[in-house]
């Protein structure tokens, strides 16, 4: 049984309006429990409400996903989304982030606390506990976010470009952090990413979309023993690979949106 | 060195000589009553300044000092309180030395209630205007017309309506700023980002949950502002109606001094009036402070 079934799905924005506007056009694909999704595209194409319809927070126009054979209608625990910008609440301190899930649940302040710090250990933030979500870097906060999720024993984590904020070296680690939480928890993980680099470092596979509308453009095994080495031959092959399908869509999308500019100028 | 130093102009030598003085200071804390230092200098010298121009001018004897008393005769007054009391205003008898106090504790009994109760109330209808769009559809549009009725006027409703007492200031106050807070709680709820929304839900919370353990204390801090700043109004709102109708707290006393041609009790009771206003303010900003726990200092 996949884990996540997309099938067939559409997604317009502002239906029946002057505005409507095709985002996702007839995608499907599969996730199997446990595997390294990862979803590339221009900027615009989409990925970032694909992946919102699979946390749930949107729906589709038309198809459906499934999570387990369950059609998704609403958000759920099951699958936590990581966000670009690091969503801690500043008014929580750090470990009461991370146990908020748990206290929707309705768990005690001793018990909930005691769960988000074996959490905050896994993900090396046990000494921040007690800060506040200003108080730590970006990558801390990020890890937190990670730790929030896992602490309500999440299935799938859903990640919009979650390391996009930080600087290259914290990025690294960050990426190699999370291959470890991977491989540590079995987790299925869909990460999407606009650094071809970063696809072929974390993926089992990935998911390359086509400029507005978003439609798939291929799904790309990428079969290396992990830790990937970024000089190798089998990374420079697949970084290639990957540049060559998403050059002409870059264009595209690049030219489009050149033109739409062209237009708007024009009517003012 | 002395050579080149010569041929720089002196008002860059005076720079040059003064910038390395600073690196050696004492650290975060003494900058800090170095700050407290220098602002309560200041104060001293802008308060004494005012003062002694006040005096200077009365023993001039260029003003009338029954209209404008000098500062030292009407602080004086302060010991003679019982005249407070003359024309039966209805003061709490708490023995003499005491009547200006129970003046002060009544006004401030009649902000603070009206306050923290507008506040709430003003929370409750936002919030279920929010989450009851229906219910805010059929609201809004009311108080949103009702909001730029200053507090003021609706002292001599409130007179009409209360009677005079404690219930008719507290009204004024409450309703000076339930219609705005309501508005800026509807307002704040729709901005927050929505960044922390979708998190909350997709972390499992429901629409309740979203609107109590998420929204709410989102928007906590900004509401908390607009009360400080509305807290004005509501200040002079109470002492107006504590002028005309209401007859005790500080307002009575300045319009007693009126009423008596004594101007010094009318000064005595500005002087108050500011004085309190004023330390509200501070005890505002200390609360505010505490609200925004989570933000550093900087951001406030
Ligand atoms: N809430 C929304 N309402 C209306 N249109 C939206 C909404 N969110 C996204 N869109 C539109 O959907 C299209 C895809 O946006 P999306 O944010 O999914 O792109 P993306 O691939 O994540 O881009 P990026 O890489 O820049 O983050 C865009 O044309 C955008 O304008
Ligand atoms: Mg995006």
């Amino acid at each position: 049984m996949s884990e996540i079934v997309c099938d067939r799905i559409s997604k317009i924005w502002n239906p029946d309006t002057n505005e409507a506007n095709l985002a996702i056009d007839d995608i499907s694909f599969s996730v199997e429990p446990g595997e390294f999704l990862v979803i590339i595209g221009p900027s615009g194409c989409g990925k970032s409400t694909l992946l919102s319809m699979i946390a749930g927070l949107d729906t589709p126009t038309s198809g459906a996903i499934r999570f387990r054979d369950d059609v998704i209608t609403e958000p759920s625990p099951h699958r936590s989304m990581i966000f670009q910008q690091a969503s801690l609440f500043p008014w929580l301190s750090v470990i009461e982030n991370v146990a908020f899930g748990l206290s929707l649940q309705g768990l005690g302040k001793r018990e909930r606390q005691q769960r988000a710090k074996e959490y905050l250990q896994q993900v090396g933030l046990l000494k921040s506990a007690n800060r506040y979500p200003h108080q730590l870097s970006g990558g801390m906060q990020q890890r937190a976010c990670i730790a929030r999720a896992l602490c309500l024993g999440t299935d799938v984590l859903l990640m919009d470009e979650p390391f996009a904020a930080l600087d290259v070296q914290t990025r690294h680690q960050m990426q190699k952090f999370l291959l470890d939480i991977w491989q540590g928890t079995g987790k299925t993980v869909i990460f999407v990413t606009h650094h071809i680099d970063e696809a072929v470092y974390l993926a089992d596979r990935v998911l390359i979309l086509t400029a507005n509308p978003g439609r798939t453009l291929a799904m790309v095994p990428v079969d290396m023993p992990r830790p990937r080495d970024m000089m190798s031959k089998g990374f420079d092959y697949h970084r290639n690979l990957f540049i060559e399908h998403l050059r002409s869509e870059v264009v595209k999308a690049f030219e489009e949106q050149e033109l739409a500019e062209m237009f708007d100028t024009r009517i003012k | 060195m002395p050579k080149l130093d010569s041929s720089i102009p002196k008002n860059m030598q005076l720079k040059s000589s003064v910038t390395p003085a600073t690196p050696r200071t004492t650290g975060a804390r003494g900058r800090w009553w170095q700050g407290v230092g220098t602002s309560v200098m200041w104060w001293c010298l802008s308060l004494g300044l005012f003062i002694g121009i006040w005096e200077l001018v009365t023993a001039l004897g260029w003003v009338n000092t029954l209209i404008l008393p000098p500062p030292h005769e009407f602080i004086a007054e302060i010991g003679n309180q019982e005249q407070f009391l003359a024309p039966r205003i209805g003061v709490e008898r708490t023995g003499g030395n005491f009547v200006l106090l129970t003046a002060i504790v009544a006004t401030l009994k009649r902000v603070v209630a009206g306050l923290i109760l507008g506040f709430i109330a003003a929370i409750g209808v936002g919030g279920l205007a929010c989450y009851f769009k229906i219910f805010g559809k059929l609201t809004l549009p009311v108080i949103t017309l009702l909001a730029p009725i200053a507090p003021i006027a609706w002292i001599p409703f409130a007179i009409m309506a209360f009677g005079i007492g404690d219930s008719a200031a507290i009204f004024v106050v409450f309703i000076g700023i339930f219609f705005l807070l309501t508005l800026a709680t509807v307002n704040a709820i729709n901005n927050v980002n929505q960044l922390y929304i979708n998190t909350a839900r997709v972390l499992g919370a429901s629409r309740r949950q979203v609107m109590f353990k998420v929204i709410l204390p989102a928007v906590i801090p900004d509401l908390f502002f607009i009360l400080r700043i509305n807290f004005f109004a509501a200040w002079m709102a109470v002492l107006a109606a504590e002028m005309v109708g209401v007859n005790t707290g500080l307002g009575a006393i300045v319009m007693v001094g009126r009423q008596m041609f004594n101007a010094k009790l009318m000064f005595l009771g500005m002087a108050v009036i500011g004085v309190v206003g004023y330390l509200l303010d501070v005890g505002f900003r200390q609360l505010q402070q505490r609200v925004l726990w989570w933000k550093g200092s900087a951001q406030i």
